[in-house]
């Protein structure tokens, strides 16, 4: 099972992005106002959901690991959080490319723009304070607090800045988007996620790897620190 | 056991017990601050600085200072904020101190709220002190009145301690914690910074829309939510 898997997860993953691809690129029609510059929208959107899933994942693992001090959970927070990061920095590019021909701006200060960017940062931090910390029990422990502290300023960081200032595409429901536009985004939504589940898988085994290793040779003052994973 | 919700008198004493340790810690901590003015000293020089720089940075132009005088005004007390949240771990790192404190033991919740709330108060008096200077060097002025331009700078200086404390309990004890400190807290302060820029601003020019209630009740939810959050997490922080 895991070694299908190992071979099967990558495969399909590319098959739907191609599939997806070529949907997006060439069967969608173009976009009436924007013409094809919309086309973006088919990696930038998975990219944002793929994002989303990953720091939601990493702050489900943090809480996780908290309340049963479980390693897996930490391994799979700290994989989530990385993968999280590379998506949330595609997705802030992607949008970025795409703003320029349509809003005339590399940047603007719209709430999801700035919420992605502000958690973007966030979630860097996290990673940072993983480097720092040399201590795997105090790493794990404060590193799902820092994850669980930046989750929750999500919905008041997306207000505050809504108030502040607003300027972007509203969503489009299914009704008012062409069935092709829905079914090449869904593709590439499924390619996006299913790319997430094998950054995550190897990101993983790194962080079980790495903690086997370092709970391995506890320090001598406390004998009995391995836990139970 | 007894039914959730009715207080028991073992619960009142607790209850009591605790407000006695987080007073406690409240005035060590700013006893130590007083001992040690040379750092507050410091700390407030630091801030006016920052406050002139930007008006370097940004030029003479006295119509565009005085516009961004609260943004400026944040940032002196944000970045200052860094310096004294380091210090007030650095200190009970110092000869094992904050573990001297578990053991005695007093509880992890009244460390964080004594620890959270003396450096409100620090935070304030910064604030109070560079409210007149801000006002002198960027020709702006409080039109909202006094009361309502204390309440926004302590909830503003409020959300700052709360996960402030928090990351730096964590950060002292981590390597780089100098620039782990701002990298942590920073990004999620957003919101709160938003809410005490855009409030102060009303403070200072007028707010002929009556918009300053909803930033101000965003700095209180913002409050409520880290204040609470970070109360619950502190024991995991420092727990050995």
């Amino acid at each position: 099972m895991q070694k299908a898997l190992d071979v099967g997860l990558p495969i399909v993953a590319i098959v739907f992005l191609v599939v997806g691809g070529v949907l997006g690129l060439t069967v969608a029609p173009a976009d009436k106002d924007m013409g094809d510059v919309y086309r973006i929208m088919y990696v930038h959107v998975p990219a944002a959901w793929a994002a989303l899933l990953a720091v939601t994942v990493t702050f489900v693992a943090s809480l996780v690991y908290l309340l049963k001090n479980n390693w897996h959970a930490d391994a799979l927070g700290e994989a989530s959080a990385e993968v999280g990061v590379f998506f949330g920095a595609l997705l802030i590019v992607l949008g970025s490319i795409w703003a320029r021909p349509t809003w005339g701006v590399w940047w603007d200060w719209d709430p999801r723009l700035t919420t992605a960017a502000i958690l973007l940062f966030a979630f860097a931090g996290y990673l940072a304070l993983r480097r720092f910390v040399d201590d795997p029990e105090r790493r794990a422990t404060w590193a799902a607090v820092a994850a669980i502290v930046a989750y929750v300023d999500v919905p008041i960081l997306w207000f505050s800045v809504r108030w502040w200032r607003t300027l972007h595409q509203i969503q489009n429901t299914g009704e008012s988007t062409h069935s092709v536009m829905t079914k090449s985004l869904l593709w590439n939504a499924l390619a996006f996620a299913l790319l997430y589940v094998w950054f995550v898988r190897l990101r993983y085994r790194v962080a079980l790897a790495r903690q086997a290793e370092e709970l391995a040779e506890p320090p001598e003052t406390e004998p009995a620190h391995t836990p139970a994973p | 056991m007894t039914a959730p919700g009715e207080p028991t008198p073992c619960d009142r004493a607790r209850g009591v017990a605790l407000l006695t340790a987080t007073a406690s810690v409240i005035r060590k901590d700013l006893l130590l601050e007083w001992r040690g003015r040379a750092r507050i000293n410091a700390t407030l020089f630091f801030a006016i600085m920052t406050l002139l720089l930007f008006s370097f940075a940004v030029g003479p132009e006295t119509k565009s200072l005085a516009q961004n005088a609260a943004g400026y005004l944040w940032l002196a007390i944000l970045l200052s904020s860094v310096l004294s949240l380091g210090e007030s771990f650095r200190i009970e790192n110092e000869n094992g101190a904050l573990e001297g404190l578990r053991l005695i033991p007093v509880d992890a919740r009244a460390i964080f709220l004594g620890k959270a709330i003396a450096n409100l108060v620090l935070l304030t008096g910064l604030g109070v002190l560079l409210i007149p200077i801000a006002v002198a060097l960027y020709g702006a002025e409080i039109s909202a009145g006094f009361p309502r331009a204390v309440l926004v700078l302590v909830l503003g200086c409020a959300a700052i301690s709360a996960p402030g404390t928090l990351y730096a309990a964590i950060a002292n004890q981590a390597r780089a914690r100098d620039v782990l400190l701002p990298l942590l807290l920073f990004p999620i302060l957003v919101p709160a910074l938003v809410g005490a820029v855009k409030a102060t601003q009303l403070v200072f020019q007028g707010d002929p829309m009556g918009q300053l209630d909803s930033w101000t009740t965003l700095l209180v939810i913002f409050n409520l939510m880290y204040w609470l959050l970070c109360l619950v997490l502190f024991g995991r922080v420092v727990e050995e």
